[in-house]
């Protein structure tokens, strides 16, 4: 009898490790929610670009919009172009961050990708980006009418995170 | 087109693996003797249709196929072409297509070269690698399609391969790992095939030692290539993180040493049998929650790859059904198997039985290193990580009885052996391998390293002996009596001793500085003199950056190298590509940090003696392997077998 169980040992070791193994699925160590979802985004005015106009907190509030993060030193930021340039012909009002650039190649690079935005703030130093907690360039955010963040999704927006993340959220926001 | 041909060969594929399980096994049962014999058949299709496919996913890739999803966010039309090669395997889903591909050789391979084994018997091993093969084809149709098309229209050069796995080290790295890995595999499948037929099988241990010894050698030297890779491109200067992905490909490697170690008790002494299938289980299980704790992202680590729940989830009902079903069969049939002997307590099983024992203790530590930070979050007590001081704290107190035991165990006779004979012959030795370290410490160094000291008191223990033992046998029974796996074993265990040396002496005598240089400035280090000589801007085919140049000296011996900060265009990743200025006992190691201005630069500069020395072991143990496996007696029995075999064929 004593001899089944030690047999049994290495069965009963690997469910507990199982258990756990499980539990650890649901846990998400790589999760990085923005501390600033549900606060409203910082006040900050900055050139806008092409424009005498000012970039500020009340360009971008009153309807449901996007902030979108974005240089031309970006590479990936070409390959959502595409991507932005489709949501904006459906109607999506997209504010952009031109994140620590320089103005003469952020005006070059519109010209030949395209552009989506309705206004754009000039983040020459970053400085707003650190206040929005940016890790890097392309980065979007979605804002509610009174200004708040409501979603952050970070690196390219493509179609599958627009459907999955980005859709039911607006709708949500829009029937409240 | 091509992609559809790939995934259309893994369905293919699928099919044949499921044939395989399913023919053979019927065979088996009703007794069909034809339906046994197209178990390598239906094997040699699987690998056909898997190795196809693998073909495919290269060619998307040398096309630069960006409707292929994999494809575009793994390769970039900068990158050069054999890096688009090894880009097949740089994400998840071509990763997993490796590892089945991989696992179609391992099977290809045992209906090639286990002429010897029984017939039934190597069906039956067949049958279980298919019903792994099954699992992992699933998981890659299902879960990580790597063909899987996109159809937006993308404005791109493609997304790159990680510029950390752009290096001539990660060629050759993950191939072997995973030869390594999955090699495991077979091992196992003979464990189950055993269990399965429930009775005791005289050759067993002589079929799966040459197989456990090739998946152990493929593993020794992906995980030597691993630590020079992390050494040469993380740009610290470490050669092991104990990081989780590191781990994982450790742990196999140590119950996989023990599997060898018992397995020689079962082989010569038909003992160990139900410690060793476990252990065989062990070592595959392994290798299958090291797939899991890689891919499912449970853990952060410096390779993690996507994350995906839904993958994850899947591996863990895979692992439950294969490793749980494993495991309930060894507790129900184990018995059945056993001749249970209690060896005496001074004889080589004694030793051989301790050396499991500590082995499986340190996989045990290791394993609960990794695997802590998820029992911690899972039971609600907070986020923590587990790092170098616990492994290492608990690790090396393991090693210790561990390598005094390899320089004794190697002289004991089986079942019983005299103390006091062993102790005349072997503890003039010992004090020999204690005074010898002492005396070059105190004499070349300014300042006594005990850990250092240790560390090659045991290092030497181990060489010594092993000379001693060679001196001995070839004097008692002549110099030409020696079998390869004799030499493979002395190759190993020299091999273990120079890894030992390797790690005391560069980590007790190396010194590290971080310093401001700029163009002309000198600094000194460890009796070196290097000179920041100057600094050129580069451009790569997919990166650009910095060149420096230094020029260490010593004694009028002048060497220049060359350190890099490279930017990688795709993703504006910083990489440091450290120089090495390397010779047999010591490496001065330059790596470039962050510019600080317009003409300096923070530099970190090493010096770090005898750190070759553990690579140099881990080849050492590679080669070991390799000449025991290729030993006469694994050989042997097949000649006859094979002609019988050719009869078949013919007939």
């Amino acid at each position: 009898m004593k001899k089944r169980v030690w047999r049994l040992l290495p069965l009963m070791v690997f469910t507990l490790l199982v258990i756990f193994l499980w539990r650890g699925l649901s846990l998400e160590p790589q999760h990085l929610p923005s501390t600033q979802i549900g606060h409203s985004l910082p006040e900050f005015q900055l050139p806008q670009l092409g424009t005498e106009h000012v970039f500020s907190t009340q360009t971008v509030t009153g309807k449901v919009a996007l902030l979108n993060v974005w240089a031309s030193w970006c590479e990936a930021c070409i390959e959502e172009q595409v991507f932005l340039m489709q949501l904006a012909q459906q109607g999506v009002l997209i504010y952009g961050l031109n994140y620590k650039d320089d103005t003469a190649d952020a005006t070059r690079w519109l010209k030949e990708w395209g552009n989506p935005y309705q206004a754009i703030g000039e983040d020459h130093r970053g400085k707003v980006a650190i206040d929005l907690g940016v890790y890097g360039a392309p980065e979007t955010f979605l804002l509610d009418s009174h200004g708040i963040i409501r979603y952050r999704h970070v690196g390219i927006l493509d179609a599958k995170s627009w459907q999955q993340e980005f859709l039911p959220r607006i709708r949500q926001l829009e029937t409240a | 087109m091509i992609a559809e041909l790939g995934l259309f060969s893994l369905l293919l594929a699928l099919f044949f693996a499921a044939l395989l399980v399913i023919i053979p096994t019927v065979g088996l049962y009703k007794k069909k003797d034809n339906w046994i014999s197209a178990a390598p058949f239906y094997a040699t299709g699987q690998f056909l249709f898997v190795a196809l496919a693998y073909l495919c996913l290269t060619f998307c890739f040398l096309q630069d196929d960006f409707t292929v999803l994999y494809v575009v966010s793994n390769s970039s039309l900068s990158l050069p072409w054999f890096y688009k090669l090894c880009a097949v395997w740089g994400g998840h889903e071509g990763s997993m297509l490796l590892w089945v591909a991989i696992l179609s050789v391992w099977m290809l391979a045992v209906c090639l070269f286990s002429a010897s084994v029984d017939r039934a018997f190597r069906t039956r091993v067949l049958v279980v690698l298919g019903a792994v093969s099954i699992g992992f084809l699933l998981f890659l149709l299902i879960t990580s399609n790597p063909f899987t098309r996109q159809f937006q229209n993308l404005n791109t050069q493609g997304r790159d391969l990680n510029p950390l796995l752009q290096d001539p080290g990660f060629l050759f790295h993950p191939p072997m790992l995973y030869m390594g890995y999955v090699g495991f595999s077979v091992p196992f499948a003979f464990a189950i095939a055993a269990l399965w037929l429930g009775k005791f099988e005289p050759a067993w241990a002589k079929w799966t030692r040459p197989w456990t010894l090739a998946a152990w050698c493929c593993l020794s030297l992906g995980i030597t290539l691993g630590s020079w890779w992390a050494y040469r491109e993380l740009g610290w200067g470490g050669w092991w993180f104990w990081d989780p992905v590191e781990n994982a490909s450790f742990m196999p490697w140590l119950v996989g040493t023990a599997l060898l170690h018992s397995l020689a008790v079962s082989e010569q002494r038909q003992q160990f049998m139900a410690w060793t299938l476990l252990l065989a289980i062990t070592a595959f299980s392994l290798s299958l929650i090291g797939t899991f704790l890689v891919r499912s992202g449970v853990l952060t680590s410096v390779h993690a790859f996507a994350v995906d729940p839904q993958r994850g989830l899947f591996i863990l009902c895979f692992l439950l059904v294969v490793i749980g079903g494993s495991l309930l069969l060894f507790a129900l049939r184990a018995h059945t198997l056993q001749k249970v002997i209690n060896p005496a307590p001074f004889s080589r099983e004694s030793a051989l039985l301790l050396n499991n024992v500590f082995l499986a203790a340190a996989m045990l530590t290791v394993l609960m290193g990794t695997v802590y930070p998820l029992l911690i979050d899972g039971l609600g007590l907070g986020k923590l990580s587990v790092g170098t001081p616990y492994f290492n704290s608990v690790f090396v107190p393991l090693m210790i009885p561990l390598l005094l035991l390899m320089g004794l165990g190697i002289h004991l006779k089986w079942q019983q052996d005299n103390v006091k004979s062993i102790a005349k012959r072997l503890l003039p030795i010992f004090i020999f391998a204690v005074l010898c370290p002492l005396l070059v410490l105190v004499v070349l160094t300014d300042h006594l390293d005990l850990y250092c000291l240790l560390g090659l008191i045991l290092a030497l223990w181990i060489i010594f002996s092993t000379f001693r033992l060679v001196i001995l046998r070839g004097r008692q029974r002549g110099w030409n009596t020696f079998g390869r796996a004799f030499w493979g074993m002395i190759l190993a265990h020299c091999g273990v001793a120079s890894t030992v040396i390797g790690i005391a002496v560069s980590t007790a005598y190396g010194v590290q500085d971080d310093v401001r240089m700029s163009v002309g400035d000198k600094a000194t280090l460890a009796g070196y003199s290097v000179q920041f000589i100057s600094e050129t801007p580069i451009n790569g085919p997919n990166y650009h950056g910095a060149q420096a140049q230094f020029l260490i000296s010593k004694a009028g011996v002048e060497h220049r190298i060359y350190p890099e900060k490279r930017i990688y265009n795709v993703g504006q990743m910083a990489m440091t590509e450290s120089a090495i200025d390397a010779n047999f006992f010591r490496d001065i190691y330059v790596a470039l940090g962050e510019p600080l201005d317009e003409t300096s630069w923070s530099v970190r500069l090493y010096f770090k003696p005898f750190v070759r020395w553990i690579w140099g072991g881990g080849v050492l143990i590679f080669m070991g392997g390799l000449l025991a496996m290729l030993d006469r007696r694994y050989a042997k029995v097949q000649k006859p077998v094979c002609n019988v075999h050719a009869h078949e064929v013919q007939g």
